[in-house]
């Protein structure tokens, strides 16, 4: 794991999403979750070469299943950019590097 | 333009990654265009991506969950200098050597081409499908009917291998609901006489799935007559979906004999194209076995057919 990607749980969630002056984008995800493996080298690309415009953190599921529920993660891997604290953008399932960036454009 | 390759092996499957280790040893340095990461089948590693635990895959007693067995392989092949793309292939021409293929507009060329795209499960596209998969969710009895023992399962579709689903998985449940849209079965005679005298086995006729309940695991469905519109719920800890597989195959079509089913055509007993020097194996080419194990077997068959013909060509 990348020291660039920030890992989140349930007691660090708020302070974190709250605290940031970039936009914090968190990947929901979980070990059984084939695509989540898929797309985690992805984001450790997008926050070694975007970190200075975008956080990356993860979220394991398992272990914060409180924090899914609250927003409604119903299907993994999702992701959800919140900027100064408030959810603004949600991608749901697993697609590539290219598409990826694209759909985060607004923020890089 | 990158340089011409002995080998391309398209798809990163069981049957891939086994050609791959299998050229690698053989020196071909073979480059894998493994795909993108996506959530619908035909993503890096393929269809055992979407499962969890692979406990028939021989060599590994107590199981292994399907993503580390697919990393396994991918990492094996690494070992012996396989090189790796992660990106799709969106077009092919094989109508001349070395052939080519496309990554958007990027072109890369080999001698030999060894297709293993695989085939993915039709699902019902209904929200939370994704995520139940592996978790009451399934497209494979073979694989996940044994999770099932002593509880109340459906199985959606009316085709052979719904009821061969049914069929199996009532080995380990304690009733198996088949829900079918129609009031009749499209699967042969054999399969449906079997299935009818399954003391196990129950018709919901003219119903259609429209929605899964459960967040983190199945714990129903609901379901809809098709005629009257009066929508139902039915507990289930288990569903499985049987509405048929599609092979991957939509960029070889003019380019490879494609059999009626859209399956690629191969040669008995090898894994022999109609075009010379393309070679086909696991899911892509197979609507019978379907198995990690049997992709595997058929990926090493591609990698020594296609060392084979490498050799004749250049002697």
């Amino acid at each position: 794991m990348s020291e660039a990607i920030t890992i989140l749980s349930t007691t660090t969630f708020d302070e974190v999403i709250g605290g940031s002056d970039n936009p914090v984008l968190v990947d929901f995800w979980a070990e059984w979750c084939g695509p989540c493996k898929m797309i985690a080298p992805i984001l450790e690309e997008i926050a070694v070469e975007q970190g200075e415009k975008i956080k990356i953190a993860k979220l394991n599921v398992d272990e914060a299943a409180d924090i899914a529920r609250r927003f409604e993660v119903m299907s993994i891997p999702t992701l959800i950019v919140f900027d100064n604290g408030v959810p603004t953008k949600r991608i749901v399932g697993a697609k590539g590097k290219a598409a990826l960036i694209e759909d985060l454009e607004e923020y890089l | 333009m990158p340089e011409n390759r002995q080998v391309i092996i398209i798809g990163s499957g069981p049957a891939g990654l086994t050609a791959a280790i299998y050229s690698a040893r053989a020196n071909l340095s073979p480059l894998v265009i493994e795909g993108e990461p996506s959530s619908t089948s035909d993503q890096p590693g393929g269809q055992l991506m979407l499962t969890t635990d692979v406990e028939n895959y021989p060599g590994f007693p107590e199981g292994i969950m399907g993503p580390e067995l697919m990393q396994n392989f991918r990492s094996q092949a690494e070992r012996f200098g396989a090189d790796f793309l992660t990106q799709k292939v969106t077009r092919v021409d094989f109508s001349s050597n070395p052939f080519q293929m496309w990554v958007g507009e990027t072109t890369y060329t080999a001698d030999a081409v060894i297709v293993s795209t695989g085939a993915r499960s039709v699902m019902l596209n209904l929200p939370n499908e994704f995520e139940l998969v592996g978790h009451g969710l399934s497209t494979c009895a073979t694989c996940d009917g044994f999770f099932f023992r002593d509880q109340e399962i459906g199985v959606v579709g009316g085709g052979d291998s719904a009821m061969e689903e049914a069929t199996f998985l009532s080995r380990f449940a304690s009733k198996v609901t088949v829900i079918h849209r129609r009031d009749e079965l499209r699967a042969s005679k054999i399969m449906q006489d079997r299935a009818f005298s399954n003391p196990k086995i129950d018709f919901l006729w003219n119903h259609e799935v429209t929605s899964y309940k459960g967040e983190s695991k199945l714990e129903g469905i609901t379901v809809k007559d098709v005629n009257s519109g009066q929508e139902k719920d039915l507990a289930l800890s288990g569903l499985f979906i049987a509405i048929g597989h599609k092979p991957n195959t939509d960029i070889f079509q003019g380019q490879l004999d494609l059999l009626e089913n859209g399956y690629i055509s191969t040669q008995s007993d090898s894994s022999l194209t109609n075009i010379s020097g393309v070679f086909a194996c696991g899911d892509v080419q197979d609507f019978t076995y379907r198995q990690a194990i049997t992709a595997a077997g058929s990926g090493c068959m591609a990698a020594i057919d296609a060392e084979r013909w490498l050799e004749d060509q250049s002697g």
